[in-house]
């Protein structure tokens, strides 16, 4: 039997018996549920890091005939740790959830769930169409997720999510189409075979169209700046379970999608465009990090934050070598954990003074020393203090920009300037000063929460070996792909 | 010619059996009324008329295991002509489902009704099936006839009754176009049978500039009927003014029968002159999605928005039309099943929120509806999103067809602009949507339990667009066997 169609379908039965089961008793099935989700992902890893290098876990069956589109889903050594990551979270905003949804709790957790089996769907799936399919199933239960259990303006940063995706994926299902016309298939691999046999081949035009289709949908998710203005309306107005997973996972799928489709299908587009990519990045970097300076609110100053992370990401890709590769995956992962650590920690927060306003709060380290000394960690491994996280990641980025240009190191090694600014000052403000707030330290449940974090931010910060090889593997793949043959003669000439 | 030939065979009989069922069930209906008298409750004559639909149903496939032409070439029944017989009936069958709760509720429960729409239901299936432009112009008028009626039975409801004089009024004036050009190509190649107009075309003619000239004065009759723009403005007020039931009816049913025939006709008929009708579809079909899907933003009337979604759902199979290819095509009868299955699931849930007099049809009313409602929320969300295009719905497959059909016709512009239409069209459907399930209720006023009809409407709609969302080969596979009915 395969681990991993099990582990795609098994959300998707947990959401219909989510909805089905009487309301008392849904939250905390769900939570169960998803724990034994996460054992269950768990059971992939051996094969997949035995050879990271090539597909494993493959189901490969018709779904539908005409036109030919395939159930096709693998791993690989990248994307195996995105599922894994998933799952790993999904019943962390479960156990978040459990005593702060007190509205439609039922709906909420069934919606978890749906969304679990969306995000595994999209990081496993090798048919353009049915990622597609996935990644449009994403889309539903976030904007009820952000829609019915937001802030104050929480329709209008659900539409305003739902409405700027669907844009954005519209063009990439004309170009999906559009390839399939070229190609006969949705399957990805085929179509990679086919261009590097020379049995299709894409004008340069025909190449730059369709990697601007495809890179304007995965820039919305990002988001890539100038795209990224749904972003802080949506991270602020979304309970913080929706929040950890917006923020960790579903802003992967745009970075997953850019490196796993258009650098591997339009390698000469890439290579073309990565300049003026890059430079958006850098901008991106920057001004998220600059507005996160002057932001007085916490989510939308960590929401800020994620922009300027996610430019580190985006440039890591389009350096278009090793390091910068392996890089932007691993900090993929990176700013998972520490953004996802500092959006439960804002979380506990708002959930003790019931506000999001950074004035609101100050020396908090006196009543709560425990909570500042973790908050201090998640805090650093943000800012990417050397030992913890974020540092592998950035460090490896930085290296492969430097590699392909030394300014684009440059200009980027601002942000991380910056970083330590905003993350610093925002640190000192709340919990250092005059106490403003009578306020409980960390409780069990929020240690039981915390900790994996805490130590995954240790453990992928020191010890690299457990992931990296894996994430080279498969990076070297893409990398050692050659050209497709009609392009690499024009090169030549 | 032997006169022998006038009186119908069996087959032709078989072959017509549909329409045939349900004009005598029509009749049937007609005399039942007069003699149930006046006092009776008439819901009875509403199950009558239901058993009456479903017989047509099962006669459909009769028919088509009959296949041919019959009636001298009149009628002909094949699998494009079965397809939007079931099509329309089955958007028959949901709007009597629907309105037997629904005329009780508005105190007008009559057998009129029923018969009325059995006698659409029979004049569409006629434009369906139809082989000759004198049959088109009979099914097209009886299907009118009775759908100007219908759209004004509320009787004492004003907008209802302009709703229907604006219908009937703009109506007659398109089908007049359309007979227009009827005479025109009669003049011009001497035959109305639409085989021997393409034969005649074929060989040359010797005013091409006259062809050219019907070909057009039919476009504006047929694309009056489908409401494309600018043909559009009556499809708005008619579908807000009529009885929601029949607002469904009318945005599904003679709209898939309209495009049947407009399908047959400019494949069959003016095949040869497709290059030069190409663009101006092309431009139709642009206009038609732009016009709907950016009107029906600012509504804040659910009906009205529906009215006006209907229209851009019309430019989307107008894009299919353009194609000129089998797979358009088979795109065009995907997406009109389908959209008959979602559209008529939101007007069935329209028709019970509305309540008594149709009060409730702002998108206000629907605010806290999830909290009162779950389960009609829930499906008609199902609808909504299908209606969007989200995968895993029919919506989206249908969709996927028609652009995919685009893109096979080198239309790059007309696929990124019509699937960046419906990415704004995902706005106001998500309106809906947020209402219901992201607001407190306004009203405190709870709206009934859900009438069985039209509970049974929205489970099979959803059902039936979720089963096409995951396994499109069930209907598709048909499709693409008949849209070869002409080449």
């Amino acid at each position: 039997m395969n681990i991993l169609a099990v582990l795609l379908i098994l959300p998707f039965l947990g959401f219909v018996a989510a909805l089905v089961l009487p309301a008392s008793v849904t939250k905390r099935f769900v939570l169960a549920f998803s724990l034994f989700i996460f054992g269950v992902s768990l059971l992939l890893i051996g094969t997949v890091q035995m050879r990271p290098a090539v597909m494993s876990w493959v189901t490969d069956t018709a779904w539908i005939d005409t036109p030919a589109i395939r159930f096709h889903i693998g791993l690989d050594g990248t994307s195996l740790w995105l599922v894994l990551l998933t799952t790993f979270l999904v019943p962390m905003a479960a156990y978040l959830s459990q005593r702060t949804i007190l509205h439609r709790p039922k709906e909420f957790f069934a919606y978890l769930l749906l969304l679990e089996f969306g995000l595994i769907g999209v990081f496993s799936s090798l048919d353009l169409f049915l990622y597609y399919v996935f990644w449009e199933v994403v889309l539903v239960p976030m904007y009820f997720l952000i829609g019915i259990w937001g802030g104050p303006k929480r329709v209008y940063a659900a539409t305003k999510f739902f409405v700027y995706t669907m844009a954005g994926s519209m063009l990439m299902l004309a170009a999906i189409l559009f390839i399939y016309t070229k190609a006969g298939t949705f399957d990805l691999p085929a179509i990679l075979l086919q261009l590097e046999m020379g049995k299709i081949s894409f004008t340069q035009a025909e190449e730059l169209g369709l990697f601007l289709a495809f890179f304007l949908a995965f820039a919305v998710k990002v988001p890539i700046f100038p795209l990224h203005t749904w972003l802080p309306d949506a991270y602020a107005e979304a309970p913080t379970g929706a929040t950890l997973l917006m923020a960790a996972v579903l802003s992967k799928m745009g970075t997953y999608s850019l490196l796993r489709f258009n650098l591997n299908l339009f390698p000469r587009a890439s290579h073309d465009c990565a300049p003026w990519i890059v430079a958006l990045a850098i901008i991106g970097i920057v001004y998220g990090a600059l507005v996160a300076l002057v932001q007085p609110n916490m989510k939308r100053l960590v929401a800020y934050s994620s922009i300027s992370h996610l430019g580190f990401v985006v440039l890591g890709i389009f350096s278009g070598n090793q390091f910068g590769l392996d890089g932007a995956v691993y900090q993929m992962l990176c700013h998972a954990i520490s953004t996802g650590a500092l959006f439960i920690l804002i979380g506990y927060l708002e959930e003790r003074n019931k506000s999001l306003e950074i004035a609101d709060f100050g020396g908090i380290a006196t009543p709560a020393p425990n909570f500042a000394a973790v908050f201090l960690v998640a805090t650093l491994a943000s800012i990417g203090l050397p030992l913890l996280n974020n540092f592998v990641g950035e460090f490896l980025i930085l290296q492969g920009a430097a590699q392909a240009n030394i300014w684009w190191a440059a200009f980027a090694a601002l942000g991380v300037v910056l970083s330590a600014c905003y993350m610093l000052w925002f640190y000192q403000r709340t919990f250092f000063g005059e106490a403003k707030v009578q306020m409980a330290d960390l409780a069990p449940r929020e240690w039981l929460t915390i900790t994996p974090l805490l130590v995954l931010m240790l453990w992928m910060g020191i010890f690299t070996q457990t992931w990296l090889p894996g994430i080279s593997a498969s990076n070297k793949v893409l990398l050692d792909r050659p050209m497709p043959k009609t392009v690499a003669m024009e090169v030549t000439k | 010619m032997n006169p022998a030939a006038f009186y119908p065979t069996s087959t032709d009989i078989l072959r017509f059996l549909p329409e045939l069922i349900l004009t005598i069930g029509g009749v049937v209906l007609l005399v039942l009324e007069a003699l149930t008298g006046d006092h009776k409750d008439k819901s009875s004559l509403g199950y009558v008329s239901i058993g009456v639909v479903l017989a047509a149903m099962f006669a459909v496939p009769v028919a088509l295991a009959n296949p041919g032409v019959s009636f001298n070439g009149m009628i002909v029944s094949d699998g494009f002509a079965a397809f939007f017989r079931m099509v329309t009936l089955l958007v028959g069958l949901f709007t009597l489902l629907c309105s037997t709760s629904y005329l009780t509720r508005e105190k007008s429960n009559s057998g009129e009704f029923y018969l009325l729409v059995l006698f659409s239901l029979a004049g569409q299936g006629i434009m369906a099936s139809s082989n000759e432009l004198i049959m088109v112009f009979l099914g097209l008028e009886i299907a009118s006839i009775s759908s100007y009626v219908l759209a004004g039975f509320l009787r004492d409801d004003k907008r209802g009754s302009e709703a229907a004089l604006k219908y009937f009024l703009l109506g007659s004036f398109a089908t007049a176009f359309f007979l227009y050009g009827i005479s025109w190509i009669y003049g011009v190649t001497g035959a109305t049978n639409l085989w021997a107009i393409r034969d005649a075309l074929a060989k040359g003619t010797e005013a091409p500039s006259m062809v050219v000239a019907a070909a057009a004065l039919m476009l504006v009759g047929l694309a009056f009927k489908v409401s494309a723009a600018p043909f559009q403005v009556w499809a708005p007020d008619v579908y807000q003014g009529a009885p929601a039931p029949i607002s469904g009816f009318l945005s599904a049913g003679p709209k898939a029968a309209a495009f049947a025939i407009f399908i047959r006709i400019f494949q069959t008929s003016f095949d040869s002159l497709s290059s030069r009708y190409e663009p101006i579809l092309w431009v139709l079909a642009l206009a038609t999605m732009l016009v709907g899907n950016f009107s029906a933003l600012w509504q804040s009337d659910v009906k009205r928005m529906l009215g006006y979604s209907s229209i851009a759902h019309a430019g989307y199979v107008l894009v299919a039309v353009t194609t000129h290819s089998n797979v358009g095509t088979a795109g065009a009868m995907f997406y009109l099943a389908s959209y008959a299955l979602m559209n008529y699931g939101a007007f069935a849930a329209i028709t019970h929120i509305s309540g008594r007099g149709e009060k409730y049809v702002r998108m206000d009313d629907l605010k806290g509806l999830a909290s009162k409602q779950p389960v009609l929320a829930a499906l008609l969300t199902v609808c909504l999103l299908s209606l969007t295009g989200v995968p895993l719905t029919a919506g989206f497959f249908g969709k996927f067809y028609i652009f995919k059909s685009a893109i096979d016709h080198q239309m790059y512009w007309l696929s990124a602009l019509g699937l960046l239409n419906s990415a704004v069209a995902a706005y106001y459907y998500l309106r809906v949507i947020s209402a219901m399930y992201m607001y407190e209720p306004e009203t405190t006023e709870h709206p009934g339990p859900v009438p069985a009809g039209i509970q049974l409407t929205m489970w099979c709609s959803a059902a039936g667009i979720l089963t096409l969302g995951v396994f499109p080969g069930l209907v598709l596979d048909y499709a693409n066997r008949f849209a070869t009915f002409v080449k």
